[in-house]
C-alpha cells in the first residue's frame, strides 16, 4: 500500500475512494441536514475519519494520523462538549426564517461548485508525481515533514505556537465571569438565614390547586392575595395574575346555581360584584404588557 | 483513477460546507460546517502534494490544522459566552451590534 | 453769531429728548417745555434773520461746521449747517408757525393723558424739520428727511388704539419709503459723479458733466419731492394722514413738512436748470397734482379730508412754479410761505370747528356756525379769501405770480400751464366756497353725537355722550390767539412780500431770477383769474348756498364718486402693485418650492430612497453577509475562469 499510494493508483485505492468518497459526502450533507447538533457532530466526525483514510492513501501519514487524533479525537470532542453545555436535546426547527435565504444559498452554492469543478477540470491535471521520492529523501514522511517544519516553516511554525497561546488565553478571557461583589462566608449565610424576616419557607404561590402557576398570588385565609407567595422579579414588572375575584365570582356563580336548582333567592353581596370588576382591570393590564413586548420584539428585529 | 478525483471530492466538500453554512441558524453547527469547509480545502492539499510530488501541501495542511485548533477554541468559548447572555446559539438572534 | 444755527436745531432736539425719556413726572409742565424750546428756537431764528439782513445781499449766507461725522477719505460726511436766505425763510416758517400750533395744542390736546409725548413728537418733528433746511450737505439733508418722516409716522398714528390711525400711520411711511429710496438713489448718483454731496461742489459742477446724468438725479429727486410732497403719483397717503390730530395735520401735513419736496427741488436748482428734461417732468408733476387735488377736494364731506386735497392741489402750484426754472423758484418759496399761513389758519380753524361740534368732521352736519364760533368763522373766512386769490390778499400775490410764470414758460407748454393753473384757480375758489357755506352758513344740520363704540373716528379725550346734540362753542383762547396771528400773515404777507419784489429779490442770490414775459399783458392774466375764482364762487353758492343742503351726500355722479375714492387712487395702487407684488411673490414662491426645492428635495429623496434600499442589505444576519460573500467568491471564480478562456 505504501509503494501504490507513492507513485500510482491502484484499482485498490479507486474501490477505495468511491467507496469511501460517498460516505464522505453523505456524511457531509447529514451534518447540513441533522436537525441536531449531536447528530450533525457525529456525521462530522465520520466524514473525518474518512478523509484520514484519504490522508494516508495519498502518502500523507502524519497527517493521517494527526487527522484523528486532533480532529477526530480532540476537536470533536470540544464540539460535543460544547453542544452538551448549550443543549443537547435542543433541536433545530429547519424552518427559514430570512426571506430568499435558501434560494440565494442554493444558487450560490450550485454556481460556486459547478464553477470550482468545471475550473479543476479545465486545468489540464492528468500527469502527476507520487509522493516517494519525497518521503524517501528524508528517510520517512514524518522526517520530512520534520524537516521541512524546522528549516523551511520554522518562522511560521514558530508563529503558530504563539497563535495557539493567544487562543488558550482568549478562551479564558472570554469565557470568565467577573465576581462582582464579596463571596458571601458560611457565617453570614447562616445569619441571614435565622435573623431573616422568614425563618420557615416562603408560602406557595397557586390558588385552591386550580391555579398553580407561579404568577398567581396565593389567597390568604381572607381571601386577600398575599404578595410573599409570589416571585419578586415578577412582582416588581408588574406580572402577577390576582385570581381571587375569579374564585369568588366562580364560588357566587355556584351558589346562584345551586339556589336555582333549590327555588332559594338570590342574596346579594354588593362587595362581590366591585371584587370582580377589580378582577377585569388586571386582565386589561396584563393585555396591555404582552402587546408592548409584542412592539420591543418588533422593533429589535 | 486519477488522483483529480480527489480535488473533486474536495470541492463538493467545501461546498457543501458552504452551503451549511448559509442554511443553518445553530452557531455550533455552522461551526462544524467551517470545520468541514477547512478539512476540504487540507484535501486539496494533500492531493496537490502528492501531484506535485513534494511535502509543502502536507506543511501547509498541517499549519491548517494547528490553525483550526486555535480557531475552534476561540469560536467555542464565544459561542458559550454568546449562549451564557443570551440562552439562544442562534446566529439569527445576534442581529443587532449590542445585547 | 453762525455758531447759533446749531441751536436752532439743538433746541427742539432737546425738548423732544427730555419729554420722551423723562417719563411721567414732566406730565403736568411737559406741554409748556416743548413750547418753550420751540420759541426759543424761533427766538433763535428771529435773531439770525436780524443779523442776515446786517450783511450785504450776496454775503448774507452763514456756515457752520459743527464736526465730521463720517471722515473717510474720499467721502466726507459733514454735520455742517448752511444758512442762507432760502434756508432763512424755511427757519422762519417752520418755527413760527411750529410755535404757533404748540401753542394751539396746548389748548387741543388740553384732554389728552399722552400730551406729553404728543409735545415731544412735536418737538422732534421741528428738529428734523430744520436740520433738513439747515443742511449744508445732502447726507444730512437725507438725516431730516427721515427724521420727518418718522415724526410724521409716529403723529399720524399718535391714537394709535384707532385701527385707522395706524393703519394711516403705515401707509403714510411706506409710500414715503418709495419717494426716499429715489433720494437716496439721487445721492449716490451725486457721489459717483461729482464726488462729494455738499451743495455747494454739487451745485457749482452741474454744468460740466451730461445732461443724462443730471436728468437722472434730477428725477430721482422728483421721486423723493413727489414722496414727501404727496404728489402724483405718490399722492395717496395724505388724505388718510389725516387721522392724525389736527395740530399735525396744520403743522406736518399742510404748512412744513409736505413743502419739503418743494424746498428740495428749490435747492436743487441748478441740477434741474441743467436738466430741461427733469423741468418737464416737475411741471407735468404738479399739474396733475394741482388739478388732482382740486377735484379731490371738491367731492370730500370730511372738513379735513377736503383740506388735504386743497393742501395736495397748492403744493402742486409750487411743483409747478419750481418747475419752471429760475422764473418760478421765488414764487414757489413766496406761494409756499403764504400757504403755510393760510393753511395752517384753515387747519386750525377746522380742529376748532371740530372741538366745537363734538369731533364731527362731516361738513354736512355742520351749517351755521358762524354766530356760535365768530372768532373761527372770521379768521377760517380770512384764510379763505386768501386761497381763493381774492385780491389784496396773501393768496392772490403769490398764486397770481404763478399763473403768469406758467404762462411765460412759452410756447404749448406756456399755454397749457396757464390754462391749467387758471382752471385750478377756479377750482379752488369752488370747493372753498363750498367748505366755507356748508359750514357755516346755511340752516344747522347738527345731528346727535355718534355712539363713541360704533364710530373710531372720536379722538379720545373729548368727552361724547352718546344722543347728545352738538354745542358749539368758541375755543379757548390758547387755541384762538395762533388762529387770529396766522389770520394776520394770511392777510398781509403777500402784500408785503409783493411790494417792490421784496420778496424776490430777497430770494435772488439763492435761487437766481427772471422776470416773466407772459405773451399776454400781466394785467389781463390777472383780470383772466380774478373773474375765473368768481365764477367758481357763484357756482359753490349756486350749488349749496341758495338750495338746502342734504345731510347725506347724494350718489353723485361718477366723476364726483371716483374722486370722493380720491379718484381711485388706492384702487389703483391696490390692483397694479398689491396685486402684482402679490402675484410675483406668488410665482416666485411657485418657483421655489417647484424648481429650487423640487432639485434640492429631488437630490434628497434620491439619496434617501436610494440608502433606504441599500440598508436593506445592512439587516444585520451574518448569514445575509455570507451569502454575500460566497456569491462574491462565485463571481470572482466566474471571472477567473472567463479571463483564463478568453
Amino acid at each position: 500500500m505504501n509503494a501504490l499510494a507513492a507513485s500510482a493508483t491502484s484499482t485498490g485505492e479507486a474501490v477505495q475512494f468511491w467507496v469511501l468518497g460517498t460516505v464522505a459526502v453523505i456524511g457531509a450533507l447529514c451534518t447540513i441536514l441533522m436537525k441536531k447538533a449531536v447528530h450533525s457532530a457525529l456525521c462530522l466526525a465520520a466524514t473525518m475519519i474518512v478523509l484520514a483514510v484519504f490522508y494516508l492513501a495519498n502518502g500523507a501519514y502524519f497527517l493521517g494520523v494527526v487527522q484523528i487524533v486532533v480532529y477526530t479525537g480532540a476537536i470533536m470532542m470540544l464540539f460535543l462538549f460544547v453542544v452538551m453545555l448549550v443543549g443537547v436535546t435542543a433541536a433545530d426547527s429547519l424552518k427559514e426564517t430570512l426571506k430568499g435565504q435558501r434560494w440565494l444559498a442554493a444558487g450560490c452554492g450550485l454556481g460556486f461548485g459547478i464553477l470550482l469543478i468545471a475550473g479543476i477540470g479545465q486545468a489540464s491535471l492528468s500527469t502527476f508525481n507520487g509522493l516517494g521520492r519525497a518521503n524517501a529523501a528524508a528517510g520517512g514522511n514524518v522526517e520530512g515533514l520534520a524537516e521541512l517544519i524546522f528549516t523551511k516553516y520554522v518562522f511560521a511554525f514558530e508563529l503558530t505556537g504563539a497563535l495557539l497561546i493567544t487562543a488558550t488565553v482568549g478562551a479564558m478571557v472570554l469565557t470568565h465571569r467577573e465576581r462582582t461583589e464579596r463571596a458571601k462566608t458560611q457565617r453570614e449565610m447562616s445569619q441571614e438565614r435565622v435573623r431573616g424576616k422568614h425563618l420557615p419557607p416562603l408560602p406557595a404561590p397557586g390558588v385552591y390547586a386550580r391555579h398553580n402557576a407561579v404568577d398567581i398570588a396565593g389567597l390568604l385565609p381572607d381571601g386577600t392575595p398575599s404578595e410573599l407567595t409570589v416571585n419578586k422579579t415578577l412582582r416588581g414588572r408588574g406580572q402577577i395574575r390576582d385570581v381571587s375575584t375569579e374564585a369568588l365570582a366562580d364560588l357566587k356563580a355556584l351558589e346562584q346555581r345551586a339556589e336555582e336548582r333549590l327555588g332559594r333567592e338570590a342574596g346579594s353581596d354588593a362587595g362581590r360584584d366591585a371584587g370582580r370588576d377589580a378582577g377585569r382591570d388586571a386582565g386589561h393590564e396584563r393585555d396591555g404588557d404582552g402587546a408592548r413586548g409584542q412592539d420591543e420584539s418588533e422593533v429589535a428585529q | 483513477m486519477n488522483p483529480v478525483n480527489y480535488l473533486y471530492l474536495a470541492a463538493l466538500l467545501f461546498t457543501i460546507g458552504a452551503a451549511g453554512v448559509l442554511i443553518r441558524r445553530n452557531a455550533i453547527v455552522v461551526f462544524m460546517c467551517v470545520e468541514l469547509m477547512l478539512n476540504a480545502c487540507n484535501l486539496a492539499f494533500v492531493a496537490f502534494s502528492r501531484m506535485h510530488g513534494n511535502l509543502d501541501g502536507q506543511i501547509i495542511a498541517f499549519f491548517t490544522m494547528v490553525v483550526a485548533a486555535a480557531e475552534v477554541v476561540v469560536g467555542l468559548a464565544i459561542i458559550v459566552s454568546l449562549f451564557r447572555t443570551r440562552h439562544s446559539a442562534s446566529v439569527d438572534d445576534a442581529s443587532l451590534m449590542k445585547l | 453769531m453762525e455758531n447759533l444755527i446749531a441751536l436752532l436745531v439743538a433746541a427742539p432736539l432737546l425738548g423732544a429728548a427730555v419729554l420722551l425719556c423723562g417719563g411721567r413726572r414732566l406730565d403736568r409742565v411737559g406741554h409748556w417745555i416743548g413750547t418753550a424750546l420751540a420759541a426759543a428756537s424761533f427766538v433763535v431764528g428771529v435773531v439770525l434773520f436780524g443779523a442776515m439782513l446786517g450783511y450785504d445781499a450776496e454775503a448774507r449766507t452763514m456756515r457752520q461746521h459743527l464736526y465730521s461725522w463720517i471722515p473717510v477719505e474720499g467721502f466726507q460726511g459733514d454735520i455742517a449747517f448752511q444758512l442762507d436766505q432760502l434756508s432763512m425763510t424755511f427757519v422762519l416758517l417752520i418755527t413760527g408757525v411750529g410755535t404757533l400750533i404748540h401753542i394751539y395744542s396746548i389748548g387741543y390736546m388740553e384732554h389728552d393723558e399722552r400730551r406729553r409725548r404728543f409735545f415731544g413728537y412735536l418737538n422732534l418733528f421741528l428738529a428734523a424739520m430744520l436740520l433738513l433746511v439747515v443742511a449744508d450737505n445732502y447726507l444730512l439733508l437725507y438725516f431730516g428727511w427721515e427724521g420727518v418722516g418718522l415724526a410724521s409716522y409716529l403723529l399720524i398714528g399718535f391714537w394709535q388704539h384707532k385701527p385707522s390711525a395706524a393703519t394711516a400711520a403705515k401707509k403714510a411711511f411706506i409710500v414715503n419709503r418709495v419717494g426716499d429710496m429715489g433720494l437716496s438713489i439721487a445721492i449716490m448718483l451725486m457721489f459717483t459723479t461729482f464726488g462729494t454731496f455738499a451743495f455747494g461742489p454739487v451745485l457749482e459742477a452741474t454744468g460740466e458733466t451730461s445732461e443724462g446724468k443730471m436728468t437722472a438725479i434730477g428725477l430721482m429727486l422728483l421721486l423723493a419731492a413727489c414722496g414727501k410732497s404727496a404728489q402724483v403719483p405718490l399722492q395717496s397717503w395724505l388724505g388718510d394722514a389725516m387721522e392724525g390730530p389736527t395740530p399735525v395735520s396744520a403743522l406736518i401735513h399742510a404748512a412744513t413738512m409736505v413743502t419739503a419736496g418743494v424746498y428740495l427741488i428749490t435747492r436743487s436748482g441748478a441740477i434741474f436748470n441743467a436738466a430741461p428734461d427733469a423741468q418737464t417732468a416737475v411741471v407735468a408733476v404738479g399739474a396733475v397734482t394741482l388739478l388732482f387735488g382740486a377735484i379731490v377736494g371738491c367731492a370730500k364731506d370730511d372738513i379735513k379730508k377736503a383740506l388735504a386735497g386743497s393742501t395736495m392741489s397748492q403744493i402742486g402750484y409750487m411743483i409747478l412754479a419750481a418747475g419752471l426754472g429760475p422764473i418760478g423758484y421765488a414764487f414757489a418759496i413766496m406761494h409756499l410761505v403764504t400757504h403755510g399761513f393760510f393753511k395752517a389758519g384753515l387747519f386750525l380753524g377746522a380742529g376748532s370747528v371740530m372741538h366745537g361740534m363734538n369731533d364731527e368732521v362731516d361738513m354736512r352736519k355742520y351749517g351755521g356756525l358762524r354766530k356760535y364760533m365768530p372768532v373761527t368763522f372770521v379768521t377760517f373766512g380770512l384764510g379763505y379769501l386768501a386761497i381763493i386769490g381774492f385780491p389784496g390778499l396773501s393768496g392772490f400775490f403769490s398764486k397770481d405770480k404763478i399763473i403768469e410764470a406758467a404762462f411765460a414758460s412759452g410756447g404749448a407748454q406756456g399755454w397749457i400751464l396757464g390754462t391749467v393753473t387758471l382752471l385750478g384757480a377756479g377750482i379752488t375758489a369752488y370747493y372753498m366756497t363750498r367748505v366755507m357755506i356748508l359750514t357755516f352758513f346755511g340752516e344747522k344740520r347738527w345731528q346727535p353725537a355718534p355712539d363713541p363704540d360704533k364710530t373710531a373716528s372720536v379722538e379720545p379725550g373729548i368727552e361724547v355722550h352718546p344722543g347728545e346734540m352738538p354745542h358749539p362753542h368758541e375755543s379757548p383762547r390758547s387755541m384762538t390767539i395762533p388762529m387770529i396771528v396766522l389770520a394776520f400773515g394770511s392777510v398781509f404777507a403777500g402784500g408785503f412780500f409783493s411790494i417792490g419784489d421784496r420778496f424776490v429779490n430777497w430770494l435772488e442770490p439763492v435761487t437766481q431770477f427772471d422776470h416773466p414775459h407772459p405773451p399776454i399783458s400781466v394785467p389781463v392774466i390777472t383780470g383772466m383769474t380774478v373773474a375765473v375764482l368768481l365764477a367758481g364762487v357763484a357756482i359753490a353758492y349756486l350749488q349749496y348756498g341758495r338750495k338746502p343742503v342734504p345731510v347725506v351726500a347724494p350718489r353723485g355722479s361718477f366723476v364726483t364718486r371716483a374722486a370722493r375714492r380720491d379718484l381711485l387712487q388706492d384702487d389703483f395702487n391696490h390692483v397694479v402693485l398689491v396685486r402684482g407684488g402679490e402675484h410675483l411673490t406668488r410665482s416666485l414662491v411657485y418657483v421655489d418650492h417647484t424648481l429650487v426645492d423640487g432639485v434640492v428635495n429631488g437630490t434628497a429623496a434620491t439619496v434617501g430612497g436610494l440608502s433606504g434600499r441599500l440598508r436593506k442589505l445592512q439587516n444585520g444576519y451574518a448569514r445575509t453577509y455570507a451569502v454575500s460573500m460566497f456569491g462574491g467568491t462565485a463571481i470572482l471564480i466566474a471571472a477567473t475562469l472567463l479571463m483564463r478562456a478568453v
